[in-house]
């Protein structure tokens, strides 16, 4: 029999969770709000404190941790063209976890430098051009990196063939630069794991350490992902299973924070119907995207600006609310939690929002071409119409009576028939929050993690108005 | 190795030509990026600008290429290879028209070479060497 516990370190809350393998279950949970910014170690050991008056005092044979505190992970992904490699840098930086802060294009501007250095980014990721492609523009982008000093860690994930150069260029201007597989070695070809395991190896190694949350590892073993990293790997095995045990199949993942909306959609990419011919980049089975504007509080004020002129009006009008004003209230007052109906119903239509406009940059969108042969359609994403399972997490959802009335703003909508939107998807919630807590048992234990996932998460009933 | 990017061009979906085309230059050892059919003149040049392509090679089969094809060199210069060789092949205007007009008006619009309809791809490995100084 072993006991271990998982704690993740979030933005606000640090939440542990304790497994029993002989019970194959969660044996308590608790949390205490993060204290990143005094010592890291009080938030956790009053969690813990907290626990042990549940369970009673642990001796854990492994504590591991997964953090997305003191602003999580930020990346710049440089690429040359917007579609190609931007995009390729971009899906790696999700995929490893991080929130990707900057984006750029071709060459490097003192102004992109700039706004590196402003925006405290942790990570660049630099890549561009395929294998035996485009050289000119890395060098460059490289060189303008070197001659500026950026001192941040810079990951080249670019044109394999001047991987030395770009060594040269690095070490003549001092950079921390580190090398690994190009992230588009051919056109259109998405190849994500070797930068992921660069970026995990420097956020583990520098990251942590700078943003204070190392020095937790002399209470506990280590630290060995970043937050969404865990989810994703929590996500993918439940959706895959392990082994003998089955897992859910093709699914979606909601996570409504207080400061971005994250969506997960874990499916083959291959087109699910025939009258469609498959365009763009390569997209991976398991996909991440972030909206860093659409939030239940830090990012309230995005919501606002996401909404159309008209959209806000017609909210206002079928739920006798005033949006503006209470969206801009929920800005100001970050640590507001619902405390009556109205404000719960005011919750509820921000939350519908985010994981409205959150799905609608996710999905897979298909574009009518007329030709001489009738319609045909070309497909730019994932199709995820006939997804089995979309799953919620975050406080919104939790909290409220009615999750359904939330989650099914995901689902397919005749107003916008070309999103490759959930067709009548089946509802689960995660209510005890455990899903990152279960992506770092994975590592331990996947059998268990997934067993443990199965049964905590809540089928929610499907309600009508 | 020379790289070719090849494609079909608007909403044209014929693909046993590009096949060929792709087996063919295979064959003669060129480095072919295929960006597929019903491809647009976007996907087409950023393409070539990933890797670093020689030569745009546009087919086009539904008769409606004259429309597809225009403002595709003004494209290439924004985007910073103007001087790309781009030749263009198959049935790329609208019913029977006499070809040396219709070459005319290819030429125009930036194309170096342009090919009647049933030229098979054997046929223009002389003309693709050759502005590949090979």
């Amino acid at each position: 029999m072993s006991r271990y516990l998982m704690i993740d370190f979030g933005s606000t809350f640090t939440k542990l969770t304790a497994v029993d393998t002989e019970l194959e279950d969660i044996i308590g949970t608790a949390s205490h709000f993060t204290t990143v910014a005094t010592d890291i170690t009080i938030g956790y050991e009053n969690a813990l404190k907290k626990l042990f008056e549940k369970t009673g005092e642990i001796k854990f044979d492994k504590i591991i941790a997964c953090s997305s505190a003191a602003g999580g992970l930020k990346m710049a992904a440089i690429g040359l063209v917007d579609e190609l490699t931007v995009e390729a840098a971009k899906r790696v930086c999700l995929g490893a976890g991080a929130k990707v802060d900057l984006a750029f294009s071709h060459h490097l501007t003192k102004k992109n430098i700039q706004q590196i250095l402003d925006k405290k980014i942790d990570i660049i990721l630099l890549s561009g051009g395929t294998d035996g492609g485009n050289s000119e523009c890395v060098l460059y982008n490289e060189k303008m990196l070197a001659d500026n000093h950026i001192d941040i860690p810079v990951i080249y994930a670019g044109n394999k063939d001047c991987q030395d150069e770009i060594m040269e260029i690095a070490q003549d201007g001092g950079l921390n630069e580190y090398v690994c597989e190009n992230v588009m070695p051919k056109l259109n070809v998405l190849n994500i794991p070797s930068a992921r395991e660069k970026i995990r190896e420097i956020f583990l190694k520098n990251i942590i350490e700078a943003k204070g949350i190392k020095k937790i590892e002399r209470e506990i073993d280590e630290v060995i992902f970043p937050t969404p990293e865990a989810v994703l790997k929590a996500s993918e095995l439940l959706s895959k299973g392990y082994m003998h045990e089955s897992g859910l199949g093709e699914l979606v993942l909601v996570d409504i924070g207080g400061a971005t909306t994250d969506m997960y959609s874990l499916c083959s990419a291959s087109a699910k119907r025939s009258d469609v011919i498959i365009k763009g980049l390569e997209e991976p089975y398991a996909k991440r995207t972030v909206e860093g504007d659409l939030g239940m509080r830090y990012s309230a004020l995005g919501v606002l600006n996401a909404l159309t002129k008209e959209e806000i009006r017609t909210i206002n009008l079928d739920e006798n609310v005033d949006m503006e004003k209470e969206l801009t209230y929920r800005h100001e007052h970050v640590d507001n939690i619902p405390t009556d109906e109205h404000e719960l119903h005011i919750d509820r239509i921000i939350g519908q929002i985010c994981v409205d406009k959150a799905m609608e940059r996710h999905v897979g969108k298909m574009e009518e071409l007329y030709t001489p042969m009738g319609m045909v359609y070309n497909q730019y994403g994932k199709d995820l119409s006939k997804i089995r399972y979309v799953i919620g997490t975050g406080g919104v959802l939790v909290r409220n009576a009615d999750p359904y009335q939330i989650l099914k703003k995901v689902e397919y909508t005749p107003k916008r028939p070309l999103e490759l939107r959930p067709d009548c998807p089946e509802y689960l919630l995660d209510a005890d929050y455990i899903l990152a807590a279960m992506g770092l048992l994975s590592v331990i234990d996947p059998l268990l993690a997934l067993r443990i996932m199965k049964k905590h998460l809540k089928p929610i009933e499907k309600t009508t108005k | 190795m020379k790289t070719i990017v090849i494609g079909v061009i608007g909403a044209d979906v014929h693909a046993v030509g590009n096949k060929i085309i792709e087996y063919v230059l295979k064959n003669e050892g060129y480095n072919v990026v295929n960006v597929g059919v019903l491809s647009s003149q976007e996907d087409f040049i950023n393409a070539a600008i990933e890797t670093n392509a020689d030569l745009i090679l546009v087919s086009s089969l539904y008769g409606q290429g004259e429309i597809d094809c225009r403002g595709m060199r003004d494209k290439c210069i924004e985007a910073g290879i103007g001087d790309i060789p781009m030749f263009v092949g198959g049935n790329i205007v609208v019913g029977k028209q006499n070809f040396d007009e219709v070459r005319e008006r290819f030429y125009k619009m930036g194309f170096n070479k342009v090919y009647a309809p049933g030229t098979p791809i054997e046929k223009t490995l002389p003309d693709i060497k050759e502005v590949l100084g090979e």
